[in-house]
């Protein structure tokens, strides 16, 4: 069974290598290294940690690239999701 | 009106030199005068694969340093009396060259020559900056990995940056037995991420082995390689020459397959 499941993961490399490629070169042509996406990443916890407290292993970030229909050519996207707790401002509502 | 092309990829090893050469010959075959110069200073390879590597008295920096006249170190070809070689030197480094002195042999040699091809040292440092700064077109070359891919845009960015607009891919040691079961990019997947038109690919052959081992470039010769190198000239004389059909080197089954469906 194990085995099946190998040669059928193994026959699309060619794929796989594809898709591999496609997301490093968003971070490549953006001139952004998974080093600076980290530092993002933490700078953005410690701000919005400010104001509710956030699943900071939850957090998701990572830059993707969209058709731009008006210049008709690819822009690329910070995209973050950021899952919240507690939001810290509510008690001062109540 | 003549043409300067840079044969340029980023990663090493994936066929700079080898398409160097074959191109080179093959566009002399067809009758252009073509000069080949090799921009790797330190690591010259082209002399070997053209097999001129005992005829070498001058070099590039020679040329530069104004120790020898230009003619003086060309080399011609052992086959074409219309193709040269303008060798590198194997004792200096890239430091010896600036983009400006390549700059000024390249337009002394549009003077003489309906092509001039210059072979790029592999990454994106001193000698790529030499070996672009008079190209007027690039070809740049890949194998179908993620590593070469990746650094093939790479450079099809410095090119841009460079305002070497006329950009066109060359996908390398493609495997068309291996493209087919799912095994490796094909040169759609190729030219649909680099975003720059295919010039051609040529397909993984032994024979290149064998030409480069003798010291003969195979471009012309009967072998996949050898034709598809010669169609990716026509393609650069203007020529329309469709993408060879690299499935011919199918198994006997498949053939007898085919013949059945045609049939």
């Amino acid at each position: 069974m194990v085995n099946l499941f190998e040669i059928l993961t193994r026959r699309n490399s060619g794929t796989i290598a594809k898709k591999r490629l496609q997301f490093l070169l968003i971070s490549d042509r953006a001139g952004c290294t998974p080093e600076i996406l980290e530092m993002i990443k933490d700078d953005m916890i410690k701000a919005i940690s400010k104001y509710m407290e956030i699943d900071t292993n939850g957090l998701e970030i990572k830059i993707t690239q969209v058709e731009d229909e008006d210049v008709s050519e690819r822009l690329a996207i910070l995209y973050a999701s950021i899952p919240i707790r507690v939001l810290l401002t509510k008690g001062t509502y109540l | 009106m003549s043409e300067v092309i840079v044969i340029t990829s980023g990663k090493g090893g994936v066929g700079k030199t080898t398409t160097s050469a074959n191109v080179g010959t093959g566009l002399a075959m067809l009758g252009e005068k073509v000069v080949l110069i090799d921009t790797d200073i330190g690591l010259r390879n082209l002399d070997v694969v053209m097999g001129l590597e005992n005829r070498i008295v001058y070099n590039l920096v020679d040329v530069v340093e104004g120790n020898c006249r230009m003619k003086q170190a060309l080399i011609k070809d052992k086959r074409y009396p219309n193709l040269f070689l303008l060798p590198s030197a194997q004792t200096r480094d890239k430091s010896s060259v600036s983009p400006g002195q390549m700059k000024k042999l390249v337009d002394d040699l549009r003077e003489d020559f309906d092509y001039v091809l210059l072979d790029c040292p592999a990454g994106i440092e001193q000698g790529f900056k030499n070996a672009i700064a008079g190209a007027d077109r690039a070809f740049v070359v890949t194998t179908p990995e993620v590593s070469a891919i990746r650094d093939a845009d790479r450079i099809v960015g410095l090119l841009e940056a460079n305002e070497i607009t006329k950009a066109e891919l060359i996908v390398n040691r493609i495997r068309m037995d291996m493209v087919r079961r799912g095994d490796m990019m094909s040169i759609e997947d190729v030219t649909d991420i680099l975003g720059i038109p295919i010039l051609g690919a040529i397909p993984d052959d032994e024979e290149i082995v064998i030409s480069t081992n003798q010291g003969e470039p195979l471009v012309g010769m009967n072998s996949f390689a050898g034709q598809a190198y010669l169609n990716i000239c026509k393609r650069v004389l203007g020529q329309e020459v469709p993408l060879m059909d690299l499935e011919r080197n199918k198994g006997f089954l498949t053939r007898v397959a085919g013949l059945l469906k045609r049939a």
